[in-house]
């Protein structure tokens, strides 16, 4: 099969007092690592670390004189290699008081880090090597990237949440008030797009196009019931009905008639007023503390409940504007989820910059970039494989020239991608492997190819029924005369003349 | 006519319905109308009307609340300005049921027009009838240049538009199609409160599509959005008319009621609409000009002059609560005190007749018989033929006779068809004298189509399209201006001129025609037969070619035949 390289150009800097003491040549030198990773396809992936160790230029060095480290970040970024996909790495001295106690990892906003150093070079290396993929790629990453084309017993049990790669994507937040008597919700939805997720979505927009609208459904009901709890005098969603509640709203939500991108549907439910409290219960039967939950390449959901008024005699409806703060937390936090950003499982020694208002750090970016490259390139070779099969099973399709010339431009464009991932230049990368994507989804779906699909060999045949029958008459008769005289012969040989 | 012209609005005014204090920019209204026919039958048409303050067209808005989302969409994604699609089963008729409200053509109509900065307006409408054949589960898709046109003068924008560039419009007419639940299911899906609360609880299917007459309408255009019109609102509209045939299904009575009609009552309105009322056309039937009776009694009577008549209605507010105070449903009926005398049905101003006369499947005539039954004015009337190209229209034999004389129309155009690319486009002015029946006719010749454009059971026929008869009917009672967001909205889509005239669109019956049709068994049977030869030629041949021959010798026979012989002897019988 095959090969496909991921080469990550990663820079690693030493500051005064922290080179390690048994380097193999003096600095500055290049030095590659390699290193299989195995998602048992046909095609191996290998990635390659392109490591370039030198010292700190002077700016440098006065940019790590920072007070903390995270000044020291936001100094460092403009001197910084700002391509996509490469990585600068400082090694700073071990008794360096940048980083707080207990942590030898600083991850930045943008494509830094500072490391400890510490131990010797083996030790470096495996800690910048562990650096290094954390802010690329690691294999589960690409493994998840590829989870459609990776046997199951590989993948973890949230490889299967992440978006499938796409040109875009459409974001709908619905509120769904079941209960419109009792409660008139508003809310300011408008105003918590533009503060929380356009910061993301800006950040994205290098990924894909986004859209980004809103809707209240009336009426809309979960499509369960929930279980009404004594000692708690509410009432209880537990994890193992979940999948059922989605599919009666979902034909509320409207398919997205005006374009082909995929749907991220967040809700957010009231529920009525005969159902308040309502809570979710995970696994355990303990309740959810966000009191959401989020369906893999679908969206999330969020149960939002209404205070019960004061007095039993307040007029109904009840007046409720949504905190959206709380909701867009939660919403926000599934987005990431979705497209497989989640922080949770660093090792404690790790300290990663918290974002503030931009939502997505560079390197987060990155990592998205480096599965989505790989995802589409992946897509493109299976869409023109199934063509490929497509024709040789059919083979009265008529390929037209505008058909053909897009084949011969994602090839083009795939092979470039994949050229462009082995010299380190992940945006071209991603740039080509969009196009190939593109070019290869419209030779698959051109409708040219369906016109000769429908008329199969049997039909044919079927024709010519009238002529094979009769023909074949006689000559069945005489096989037969011929069988049966045969075998006569063979009772009776005598009978010979 | 001074007095009666004067509209009397007697509504009490209900407090407006549940007010989210903050940027309430969207409404909802919405209203039943149930008016007996003139010939017995009753007449239900529901309104739904959200009206959102936004300018869809500017993009920034994505922000749904009332509005659905997926029409909202659709509307900023492809330029839209106005948009009118009409899904019917049935045909109004104008005789026996008077003036409609709302009249479509049978089967699916659509007609859009787009904004001045859509470039590619063909491409617009192919989309668009594309996704609004998702949406409604309409084989909308089958609309294409072969039964589109952009009619010069029938169809101007009934909403807020500067500048009518025709140009921009499209209208189609899909006459074939069948309008059923799986249409009636999106369309109620729009509504805000969908089927759960307020009027349309009595969307029920079962119901709906046991009538003689079935329509569903989509109306999204630009409004004014306060009386300087400034600032642009949207209005979308929802329609749906239905007329139930009392008589025979309420066995020889024509007593309806609520119940009886739709097998549900109303139990509260939507509580998001901030208006909800219930219409009866009580106005006087007999010569007494004694009111009709209708129970529960309303609180209030509303009085206006809709196309030149002058009704009475009594109103149910749904929101105001008193109405279900003593009740908890609302049923409201209305029993006739004594046998109607049902012999004169009134005639309406304009209506108009359409047939195809002919013989044998090579040429034809399409006739169209337009009445005006007005005393004593004349009045002009647009009429617009969209016939298909497998009918090749002579325009020379066009004849348009009134009164024994030819009236020559003031305005003709007439877009020839060209063959499977677009077809015939007739728009004329006439003038229709007071009291009078005007007769247009139009040869054609039928055309021979591929084998392959045939539709599914061909020997049906082919449907031609209604023709459109736009008009302003002059008025017997003067009108007075009414302010368009206080009115009822069954008077309000079209917009009014001026007191003395009310406009009204008439669709005629759509047209069956036979084509030439041929056999399409003949190729198989002609492959049939010929193998038939060919395999009995092939059977004889090989039998000459593998059968051996020989020459069989005379023998005196066996033991058997020389015993029965010898019997047969016997019996004086010859031998064998």
């Amino acid at each position: 099969g095959a090969q496909l390289q991921l080469a990550v150009p990663v820079a690693v800097v030493f500051a005064p007092g922290s080179v390690p003491g048994d380097l193999p040549r003096p600095l500055p030198f290049r030095d590659v690592q390699e290193m299989e990773i195995s998602v048992n396809l046909r095609a191996g992936i290998t990635s390659r670390h392109q490591m370039l160790y030198r010292s700190t230029t002077a700016q440098e060095e006065a940019a790590l004189g920072a007070a903390t480290a995270r000044e020291a970040d936001a100094a460092l970024r403009l001197l910084q290699d700002t391509s996509l996909g490469s990585l600068t790495l400082y090694v700073i001295p071990e008794t360096s008081s940048l980083l707080p106690q207990g942590i030898s990892i600083y991850v930045g906003k943008h494509r830094s880090a500072l490391v400890r150093a510490g131990g010797g070079l083996a030790a470096l290396r495996a800690r910048l090597q562990q650096l290094t993929q954390v802010m690329s790629f690691t294999a589960s990453s690409i493994a998840a990237a590829l989870s459609d084309r990776v046997p199951d017993s590989q993948l973890g049990p949230d490889a299967r949440r992440h978006l499938k790669s796409s040109l875009g994507y459409e974001i709908t937040f619905s509120l769904l008030n079941p209960d419109p008597k009792s409660h008139a919700v508003d809310w300011d939805i408008e105003d918590a797009v533009s503060r929380y997720v356009q910061p993301v979505l800006d950040k994205l927009s290098l990924v894909a196009n986004f859209s980004v609208d809103s809707q209240i459904l009336y009426y809309a009901v979960l499509g369960v019931t929930p279980r009404f709890d004594k000692e708690s005098s509410s009432f209880l969603l537990s994890a193992h009905s979940l999948p059922h509640v989605i599919n009666p709203v979902e034909a509320r939500l409207g398919s997205s008639a005006a374009s082909l991108y995929p749907v991220l549907n967040f809700l957010l439910y009231v529920p009525e007023r005969s159902h308040s409290p309502l809570y979710i219960q995970d696994k355990d039967g303990a309740p959810v503390s966000t009191n959401a939950f989020h369906s893999p390449r679908w969206g999330g959901i969020m149960i939002y409940n209404v205070e019960a008024p004061a007095s039993p005699q307040a007029s109904l409806p009840l007046h409720v504007d949504v905190d959206m703060v709380r909701v867009m937390e939660v919403f926000l936090a599934q987005l990431r989820l979705l497209f497989g950003l989640s922080r949770e499982e660093l090792p404690p020694e790790f300290l990663v910059e918290s974002l503030g208002n931009e939502g997505l750090a560079d390197w987060e970016l990155d990592r998205l970039l480096w599965a989505h490259t790989v995802e589409n390139i992946a897509t493109v070779s299976t869409t023109l494989t199934s063509l490929a099969q497509l024709l040789d099973k059919i083979g009265n399709i008529v390929i037209k020239d505008d058909v053909a010339s897009e084949v011969y431009r994602a090839v083009a464009a795939v092979q470039s991608a994949v050229a462009e991932l082995a010299t380190g230049h992940l945006h071209a990368a991603f740039q080509a492997s969009k196009e190939a994507v593109t070019s290869s989804e419209r030779a698959f779906f051109d409708p040219s190819l369906l016109h000769l699909l429908y008329f199969p060999d049997d039909q044919k045949f079927a024709i010519y029924i009238p002529l094979f029958l009769p023909m074949a008459v006689p000559i069945l008769l005489s096989l037969a005369k011929i069988v049966r005289e045969a075998r006569q012969r063979k009772k009776d040989p005598t009978k010979m003349d | 006519g001074g007095m009666l012209a004067a509209a009397l609005l007697l509504v009490v005014v209900a407090a407006a319905g549940p007010g989210p204090g903050r940027a309430q920019r969207d409404a909802l209204r919405e209203e039943l109308l149930l008016s007996p026919l003139p010939n017995g039958d009753m007449a239900a048409t529901f309104q739904f009307r959200t009206r959102w303050d936004a300018d869809l067209q500017r993009g920034a808005v994505s922000h749904y609340r009332l509005f659905p989302k997926a029409l909202g969409r659709l509307v900023a994604a492809l330029g839209v300005r106005e948009l009118h699609l009409a899904l019917t089963q049935g045909f109004w008729r104008t005789q026996a049921w008077g003036q409609p409200p709302l009249q479509a053509p049978a089967g699916a109509e659509l007609w859009v027009w787009f904004q001045p900065n859509v470039t590619d307006v063909d491409k617009a409408w192919k989309e668009l009838s594309n996704i609004l054949s998702g949406i409604f589960c309409a084989s909308l898709n089958f609309i294409d240049s072969t039964n589109t046109v952009t009619p010069t003068a029938s169809f101007k924008p009934l909403g807020l538009a500067n500048g009518t560039d025709h140009h921009l419009l499209r209208y189609a007419v899909l006459p074939r199609e069948v309008v059923c639940t799986e249409n009636l299911t999106p369309w109620k899906k729009l509504l805000p409160c969908g089927s759960k609360a307020g009027l349309a609880v009595l969307l029920k299917a079962e119901r709906l599509f046991h009538s003689s007459y079935h329509s569903q309408a989509v109306h999204i255009r630009p409004i004014c959005r306060d009386a300087s019109c400034l600032a642009v609102s949207w209005e979308l509209r929802q329609t749906l008319t239905v007329v139930f045939d009392t008589f025979s299904s309420g066995q020889g009575k024509k007593d309806w009621s609520l119940f009886r009609m739709f097998s549900r009552t109303l139990t509260d309105a939507c509580p998001l609409a901030s208006q909800s009322r219930v219409y009866v056309d009580i106005s006087p039937k007999n010569k007494e000009k004694e009111l009709l009776e209708a129970t529960p009694p309303p609180a209030s009577v509303h009085e206006a002059i809709v196309q030149g008549d002058k009704k009475t209605y009594a109103v149910y507010d749904l929101l105001s609560p008193s109405l279900f105070n003593t009740s908890r449903s609302l049923n409201v009926q209305l029993k006739w005190k004594r046998p109607q005398d049902s012999s004169d049905l009134p005639t309406p101003i304009l209506h108009a007749q359409r047939y195809v006369s002919g013989y044998g499947l090579q040429t034809g005539e399409i006739s169209t018989l337009i009445y005006n039954t007005h005393p004593y004015r004349a009045f002009p009337v647009i009429l617009l033929e969209t016939v298909p190209w497998y009918l090749r229209l002579y325009a020379h034999t066009l004849t348009i006779i009134t009164k024994g004389k030819e009236n020559k129309p003031s305005y003709i155009h007439y877009q020839p068809a060209q063959d499977r690319r677009r077809p015939h486009l007739l728009e004329m002015l006439i003038q229709l004298p007071a009291n009078s029946v005007t007769k247009i006719t139009i040869q054609f010749e039928r055309a021979l189509l591929k084998w392959t454009e045939y539709p599914p059971d061909p020997n049906h026929g082919f449907y031609v399209s209604s023709s459109v008869l736009s008009a302003l009917v002059p008025s017997v009672i003067a009108m007075k201006d009414m302010d368009v967001e206080q009115s009822p909205l069954f008077t309000s889509l079209f917009p009014s001129s001026d007191g003395s005239s009310y406009f009204v669109r008439l669709y005629t019956e759509p047209l069956l025609v036979n084509l030439p049709t041929p056999d399409f068994s003949m190729p198989y049977n002609v492959i049939c037969l010929t193998c038939t030869v060919v395999a009995v030629c092939y059977g004889s041949f090989y039998n000459l070619l593998t059968r051996t021959f020989h020459v069989e010798e005379p023998s005196r026979g066996g033991l058997a035949k020389r015993l029965a012989n010898i019997i047969r002897k016997f019996r004086g019988v010859p031998p064998l």
